[in-house]
């Protein structure tokens, strides 16, 4: 079993007395990339608010390095986990280096004001998402991709061992979605971070994940690598889809194809 | 850059602040300014220290005062064009002056200041109450404020209607004015601005975390809810204040940090003391304007800074909603 610095269990989330899911437990292993998929409103999003301690659980607990997440000092936590929250609001005419040096929040503090090393922390981070060029203009002035590149450098100046990503390629065209996700994939991988990401498109995840946690009715159904349990049979048992499971041919990953609508005229196996 | 834009403005400030202390029905030369102030046999010795120079301060603090409580409103409220009567603050501190002037007779001294931020704290943990307690949006607070401010103002125009004769002095106080300043009503406020200043500036970098949504300033460590407690408390300790001392002055606390912004950016480290020092500046230098152009009787600084902000902030809408 790899090890998990983040992990819940027993798990019940409940916005005000709405249950969306119950007796629900996952693990995060240490340095994956970890995706959650599922159908729409089968708790994903929930589950990565339960793991960022935005939602307190009514039941069981979020484990950070062992310990209950909500009897730590937020900025303890923040010190350790990440999060970009699906839409975070961009402050009117703030500039791209500003924005991205607010990730040094939980480092800081009255005593404790802005030092060398955040000059850097922030130059690296705006190197390593690609936007050190655009580090003097402003964040309203750029495309959706450059945006989304900008929070991420925003969340990696946070400096934490662990990254959580609320659907990061939403509102993104198909470029910019594959972009982003190359981006964390070589975030993952160059600077061995664990990434949590909740995406919509099963194929993306099949891709880029190292671990994927598929979820139905705030239930996990399966959890482990693409390669393993990515199978006609999960797919159909999860989002109710009927397809065939190929490899990709680019990397040979899972590739779901959705099985054709049935014409008239067209022969059927 | 914005280090010595500080710089500038601090020295403009006190350009102003000498133009205040020299400029009245009875002008000093400028070059007797000085002169004037520390010289107790000075011919101006007496209008001086005893009217020109507490005007000047109470200008200084009260234009700091609504300038940075406007800043951290519009922060707080993620709406541009907030300003302190939004949450309904100033109204509230208005009707808690009337009522005690009508009830009990209270005028002027420590207990109108009292008054005032008893008024403006109720209001606000009513409006905060009315917007929605612990899930308050800032649209539902701003709508809740905007709802009180209306009642809140009738109601003071009703007191005002129930005895105007022996309201005189309140109503010139309803208008916004700097004219009845002693060093009593400086001594008085004072402190109530001191600290709510030092809370409001400790408070620019949570605040900063906090404009970036909720979500993602709990995800920096951040705190949203104790955030908006700490800085409601500032602002009701800044608006109270400044309002008792010289009435609900209308436009300094929404164009100053609307201006400012277009200057340093939307980081409340600099925006905050730049409205410091530039709101002194719009709140005295319309004063002195009063004096000028209402020779030789003088205009209220309130009715000043409403002739000036009216176009200037219709100015300001305009452009900010014809930007895409």
């Amino acid at each position: 079993m790899p090890t998990s610095r983040l992990d819940g269990g027993g798990l019940r989330l409940a916005y005000d007395r709405r249950v969306v899911a119950d007796g629900l437990t996952v693990a995060v292993p240490d340095r994956s990339f970890t995706v959650i998929i599922g159908p729409n409103a089968c708790g994903k999003s929930t589950l990565l608010r339960a793991l960022s301690r935005l939602l307190k659980p009514a039941a069981g607990s979020v484990l950070l390095d062992g310990e209950d997440i909500h009897r730590r000092p937020a900025r303890v936590v923040a010190r350790t986990l990440g999060l970009l929250p699906q839409s975070p609001i961009t402050p009117d005419g703030i500039g791209v280096a500003d924005l991205v040096a607010r990730g040094r929040y939980p480092h800081q503090g009255l005593l404790r004001q802005w030092s060398r090393d955040d000059e850097r922390i922030v130059a690296e981070s705006m190197a390593a998402t690609g936007v050190a060029d655009l580090a003097d203009r402003r964040v309203d002035e750029l495309s959706g991709g450059q945006r989304q590149r900008v929070w991420l450098a925003m969340a990696l100046a946070q400096q934490t061992p662990l990254l959580l990503l609320d659907e990061p390629t939403t509102y993104l065209d198909i470029a910019h979605q594959i972009e982003v996700l190359d981006l964390c994939a070589r975030l993952h991988e160059e600077q061995g971070r664990t990434l949590v990401a909740v995406l919509h498109d099963l194929n993306h995840a099949a891709r880029y994940a190292t671990h994927l946690i598929a979820m139905r009715g705030g239930q996990v159904v399966a959890a482990g690598e693409p390669r393993q349990i990515v199978t006609a049979d999960l797919v159909e048992e999860v989002f109710g889809l009927p397809c065939r499971v190929i490899a990709d041919p680019e990397t040979g990953t899972p590739l779901v194809v959705p099985a054709a609508r049935a014409r008239a005229g067209t022969v059927t196996r | 850059m914005r280090a010595s834009g500080l710089a500038a403005a601090a020295l403009a400030l006190l350009a102003v602040a000498v133009l205040s202390i020299a400029v009245g029905a009875k002008p000093v030369p400028l070059s007797e300014v000085w002169h004037a102030l520390l010289d107790r046999d000075a011919a101006e010795y007496a209008v001086v220290r005893q009217m020109r120079l507490p005007r000047t301060l109470l200008g200084l603090l009260a234009g700091t005062a609504l300038g940075v409580a406007g800043a951290a409103m519009q922060a707080l409220t993620r709406n541009p064009l907030a300003d302190p009567g939004l949450l309904g603050i100033n109204a509230g501190a208005a009707a808690a002056i009337a009522t005690a002037a009508l009830l009990f007779g209270v005028g002027g001294g420590t207990g109108q200041v009292w008054f005032a931020l008893l008024g403006a704290a109720v209001v606000t943990v009513g409006v905060y109450a009315v917007g929605g307690g612990r899930s308050a949006t800032p649209a539902r607070l701003a709508l809740a404020g905007a709802a009180l401010n209306a009642a809140l103002y009738s109601y003071v125009s009703a007191v005002m209607l129930l005895d105007s004769a022996g309201l005189e002095r309140l109503r010139f106080w309803t208008v916004g004015s700097l004219a009845s300043a002693d060093t009593d009503t400086v001594r008085q406020v004072l402190p109530f601005i001191a600290v709510g200043l030092l809370v409001a500036l400790a408070a620019a970098r949570p605040l900063n975390a906090l404009a970036l949504g909720e979500d993602t300033a709990q995800a920096l460590g951040a705190r949203p809810a104790l955030i908006r407690v700490v800085v409601i408390a500032a602002i009701t300790l800044l608006c109270g204040a400044a309002t008792a001392a010289c009435g609900p002055i209308v436009f300094v606390g929404l164009i100053v940090p609307h201006l400012v912004r277009a200057l340093t950016g939307p980081d409340l480290r600099w925006l905050l003391p730049y409205c410091g020092l530039l709101a002194p500046m719009l709140l005295l230098g319309s004063d002195v304007l009063g004096r000028v152009l209402g020779r030789p009787g003088e205009l209220q600084v309130g009715i000043v800074t409403a002739v000036l902000g009216g176009p200037l902030f219709l100015w300001l809408v305009t452009r900010t909603t014809a930007r895409p």
